[in-house]
C-alpha cells in the first residue's frame, strides 16, 4: 500500500481538527477536535519513523500521547470548572479578561 | 637631609585657627582678629627660628623634610605629604609670615568697624596656610593642594563683600581665570607622571636629564599657563583688576605680595624643567615682557587708586616672569624683585588702603590731592615705596630692577635688545604713572568731595607701613650686599653656573640709561598733572581710552569665550531637547500608538486567537518552504 495514503489521512484528520477548533463554540468539542490533530501528527510521526526504518518518530508519538493525556487532565478540570459556575461550556463566553 | 618636625605648624597652626573662628561663630567675635593674629606671629617665629638654624648650615646641606603620612599609594604613584623648606622655600616662609603678620595687624583697625571681622581673620588664616603649604609641599601634588586652597581664599575674600553685585561678579572672575591656569598646572603634573612616573619635585629633576626635548617644552608651556593664571600673566591677566574689590588688606597681602608671585615660585621651583627646555623659556620671556608694558600701559590711565596699584602689580610680576625666562641667574634676581616688590608694594597697598580710611573709601584719583599735610606717615611711607618701585637708588626696587634690565639685555643678540628695551620701555612708563599716582594723591589742590575731613590713621594701621617702609628702604641693599641671595640661592636654582658671556653693556651704563628714563617718565608726569580736573576729561587720545578700558581685555575674553561659549552650550541644551529627548519621547510615543492599534486583536474570542495561531503557522510554513527552496 502506497504510504503517501496514511499522510493524506493525516492531513484529512488535522484539517478536520483545525476547522473544529475555529467553527466550534463548545468547549468539549474544540478540545476533542484538539486532540484529533495531535493524533493526525502522531500518524505522520509514525509514517516517516516507518520510512526511515527507524523508532525515533514513534517514539515520539509515545510522548505526545503522554502529554495529550496530561492535557486532557488539566483542561477537563478547567472546562468543568467554568461551566459549573457559568452553566455554559461556550469559549466565547470565557472573555473575562477582556476589559 | 636633615628633618624638622616643626614645619609642620607652619601650616597647621594657622589652619586650626581658621577652623576655630568659622566653627565658633560669634562666640569668637570679640577675640577672633587678635588669635589670628598671634597665630600668623608665631608662624613668622617659627619661620624665622628655621632661617636661623637653616644659616647655620653649610651651604650644600641647608634643606629640611619633614614626611607626615603616606597619601597617595597606588601602583607606580606613590606620593608621601611631605614638606620640604630649602634656600627658596624659606624666602617665600619668611615673605608670607612676615607680611602677612604686619597685614594681620593693620588689618584689625581696618576692618574694625566691619562686623564680619572675625570672619575675614579666618579666611586670612585659611589664605596663610594654604599659601605656606604651596611653597613648602615636595612634590607637585603637594602644591597643587595649596596652589588650589590660595585660589579658593583668594575668592573668598575677593568677594568677601558679596552683598555688593560687582564685588561677587569680580570673585567669580578670579576663581574662573584661576582655573584656567589650574587646568595647566594639573596638565603639567599629568605629564611628569607619564613621562618621569614621580610628580615630586627631586624626582622630575633627577629625570629632565633624560626627557625628550617635546615632554620638557609641553611641562613647561602648561607650567607657564598655571602661572598666568596665578600671577595674572598675559593672557589670564584680566581678573586681577577686578579683584581689587576685596578689602585692601587683601590687595595688599594675596594680590600684591603673596599669592600672585605664586607663578614665579613656581617657575623657580621647575627650574630644572626650564633650564632643559629653550622653547618654554622663550615663553616664559615673551609673556613676561608682553605683560611689563600691559600692565604699565593699564596704569597710566587709572584713577581708581588700588587698580592703578594692581596694573602696576600685573607689571612689576611681569619684570619677575620675564627674570625667570633669562636663565639660572634670572631666578635670584626675580626671587630679589619679588622680595623687594613685596615690602614696597604691599606697603603702597596699606598706604592706599589709609588713604581710603581717611577718605571714606573714596578710591578716585580726581577726588583726593593735598593729602600729604594731612597724611603725613602715609604720604613719607608711601613716597618710599614709591622711590622704590621708580628703582631710584638705594632703595630696594634699585637693586632688583636693575638687575632684571640688565640680564634681559645680556640674553644676546637680537632678543637681548627687545627684551632689554621693553623692560626699559617699562621702567619708564612705571615712572611716570606711579608719579602721577603720587602727584594726584598727595600733591596739588584739594579735590575732595563735601564732608570728606581726612584724617592720619590710627597706630595700628601706620605701624605696619613704617615697617614695611623700612624694608622697601634696605631690603634691596641687604639682600644684594655682596650676591648674598644670589649664593643663597645657588643650591637650589643653580644661580652661579650661567657663564658671563660679554655683557652688551656695562652696569653701569644700563643703570644711568634705567635711571634716566625713569627722570624723564617722572618729569613727564610732574608736568601733565599738575593741575588735575575732578572728572575724567573726555576727549582723550585713542590710547588712553583703551587703556581705561584694560586694553580691551575683557571685550576680547567677552567676545572670542564667553559669546562662543554661551552660544554653545545653549546650542548643546537644545541638541539635548530636541534630538536625545526627541528620540526618547518618539520611541515612546510610537509604540503607544501601534499597541493601542494592535491591542484591539486581543478581543477575548478564543476561536479567534487560535485562527490567529493558524495563520501564523501556515505563513511560517510557506515561509520555511520558500527559503528552503
Amino acid at each position: 500500500m502506497d504510504i503517501s495514503n496514511y499522510l493524506y489521512l493525516s492531513v484529512i484528520l488535522f484539517t478536520i481538527g483545525a476547522t473544529g477548533v475555529l467553527v466550534r463554540r463548545n468547549a468539549i468539542v474544540i478540545f476533542m477536535c484538539i486532540e484529533l490533530m495531535l493524533n493526525a501528527a502522531n500518524l505522520a510521526l509514525v509514517t516517516f519513523s516507518r520510512v526511515a526504518g527507524n523508532l525515533e518518530g514513534q517514539v515520539a508519538s509515545f510522548f505526545t500521547m503522554v502529554v495529550a493525556a496530561c492535557e486532557v487532565v488539566v483542561g477537563l478540570a478547567i472546562i468543568v470548572t467554568i461551566y459549573r459556575s457559568r452553566r455554559s461550556a461556550s469559549v466565547d463566553d470565557a472573555s473575562l479578561l477582556k476589559n | 637631609m636633615r628633618t624638622s618636625s616643626l614645619l609642620v605648624y607652619l601650616i597647621a597652626l594657622p589652619l586650626f585657627s581658621s577652623a576655630l573662628l568659622l566653627l565658633l561663630g560669634r562666640i569668637a567675635d570679640k577675640w577672633g582678629h587678635i588669635l589670628a593674629t598671634l597665630i600668623t606671629a608665631s608662624t613668622f617665629v617659627i619661620g624665622v627660628y628655621e632661617f636661623m638654624k637653616m644659616h647655620s648650615q653649610p651651604s650644600g646641606s641647608r634643606a629640611v623634610t619633614q614626611k607626615l603620612f603616606d597619601w597617595i599609594s597606588v601602583g607606580t604613584l606613590k606620593v608621601d605629604a611631605a614638606l620640604l623648606l630649602d634656600q627658596l622655600s624659606i624666602c617665600f616662609v619668611l615673605l608670607i609670615t612676615g607680611v602677612g603678620t604686619l597685614i594681620h595687624i593693620y588689618s584689625i583697625a581696618y576692618m574694625s568697624h566691619d562686623k564680619d571681622r572675625r570672619r575675614f581673620f579666618a579666611f586670612l588664616n585659611l589664605f596663610i596656610a594654604a599659601m605656606l603649604l604651596l611653597v613648602l609641599g615636595d612634590s607637585y601634588l603637594n602644591l597643587y593642594v595649596g596652589w588650589e586652597g590660595v585660589g579658593l581664599a583668594s575668592y573668598l575674600l575677593i568677594g568677601f563683600w558679596n552683598h555688593n553685585p560687582t564685588y561677587a561678579v569680580a570673585s567669580k572672575k578670579a576663581f574662573v581665570a584661576n582655573r584656567v591656569g589650574d587646568l595647566g598646572l594639573s596638565l603639567a603634573i599629568m605629564i611628569c607622571f607619564a613621562q618621569f612616573g614621580t610628580v615630586s619635585f627631586a624626582g622630575v629633576k633627577a629625570g629632565a636629564h633624560g626627557a625628550s626635548s617635546a615632554a620638557l617644552a609641553g611641562i613647561g608651556a602648561m607650567l607657564l599657563l598655571a602661572a598666568c593664571g596665578k600671577s595674572a600673566q598675559f593672557p589670564l591677566q584680566s581678573w586681577l583688576g577686578d579683584a581689587m574689590a576685596g578689602p585692601t588688606p587683601v590687595s595688599a597681602l594675596i594680590h600684591a605680595a603673596t599669592m600672585v608671585t605664586a607663578g614665579v615660585y613656581l617657575i623657580s621651583r621647575s627650574n630644572f624643567i626650564f633650564d632643559a627646555s629653550s622653547t618654554a623659556r622663550l615663553l616664559v620671556v615673551i609673556v613676561g615682557a608682553i605683560t611689563l608694558l600691559f600692565g604699565a600701559i593699564i596704569g597710566t590711565a587709572k584713577d581708581d587708586i588700588k587698580k592703578a596699584l594692581a596694573a602696576s602689580t600685573m607689571s612689576q610680576i611681569g619684570y619677575m616672569i620675564l627674570a625667570t625666562g633669562l636663565g639660572p641667574v634670572g631666578y635670584a634676581f626675580a626671587i630679589l624683585h619679588l622680595l623687594t616688590h613685596g615690602f614696597f608694594k604691599a606697603g603702597m597697598f596699606l598706604g592706599a588702603g589709609s588713604v581710603m580710611h581717611g577718605m571714606d573709601d573714596e578710591v578716585n584719583m580726581r577726588k583726593y590731592g593735598g593729602l600729604a599735610k594731612l597724611m603725613p606717615i602715609t604720604a613719607v611711607t608711601f613716597g618710599l615705596g614709591y622711590l622704590a618701585i621708580l628703582g631710584v637708588p638705594p632703595f630696594a626696587g634699585f637693586y632688583s630692577k636693575d638687575k632684571i634690565i640688565e640680564t634681559a639685555f645680556n640674553a644676546g643678540g637680537i632678543k637681548g635688545i627687545l627684551l632689554g628695551g621693553a623692560a626699559l620701555l617699562g621702567a619708564a612708563i612705571t615712572a611716570f604713572y606711579m608719579t602721577r599716582l603720587m602727584v594726584m594723591t598727595f600733591i596739588g589742590a584739594k579735590r575732595w568731595k563735601a564732608g570728606s575731613h581726612p584724617h592720619e590713621s590710627p597706630l595700628l594701621m601706620t605701624l605696619p607701613m613704617i615697617l614695611l617702609a623700612v624694608g622697601s628702604v634696605a631690603s634691596g641693599f641687604l639682600l644684594s650686599y655682596g650676591s648674598a641671595l644670589v649664593h643663597w640661592l645657588q643650591p637650589v636654582v643653580n644661580s652661579q653656573s650661567m657663564e658671563e658671556g660679554k655683557p652688551l653693556m656695562p652696569a653701569l651704563t644700563v643703570s644711568l640709561l634705567a635711571l634716566g628714563v625713569v627722570v624723564l617718565g617722572a618729569f613727564f608726569a610732574i608736568t601733565k598733572y599738575r593741575s588735575v580736573s575732578d572728572l575724567a576729561p573726555e576727549d582723550v587720545s585713542i590710547f588712553t581710552k583703551a587703556a581705561r578700558k584694560d586694553l580691551y581685555q575683557d571685550l576680547l575674553n567677552d567676545k572670542v569665550f564667553v559669546e562662543p561659549g554661551t552660544l554653545l552650550t545653549a546650542g548643546l541644551v537644545k541638541t539635548d531637547d530636541r534630538v536625545i529627548d526627541g528620540f526618547v519621547r518618539f520611541v515612546g510615543n510610537f509604540l503607544a500608538a501601534t499597541s493601542d492599534v494592535l491591542r484591539k486583536v486581543q478581543n477575548g474570542f478564543v476561536r479567534s486567537y487560535a485562527l490567529l495561531m493558524l495563520a501564523g503557522l501556515v505563513i511560517t510554513v510557506i515561509a520555511v518552504w520558500v527559503i528552503g527552496a
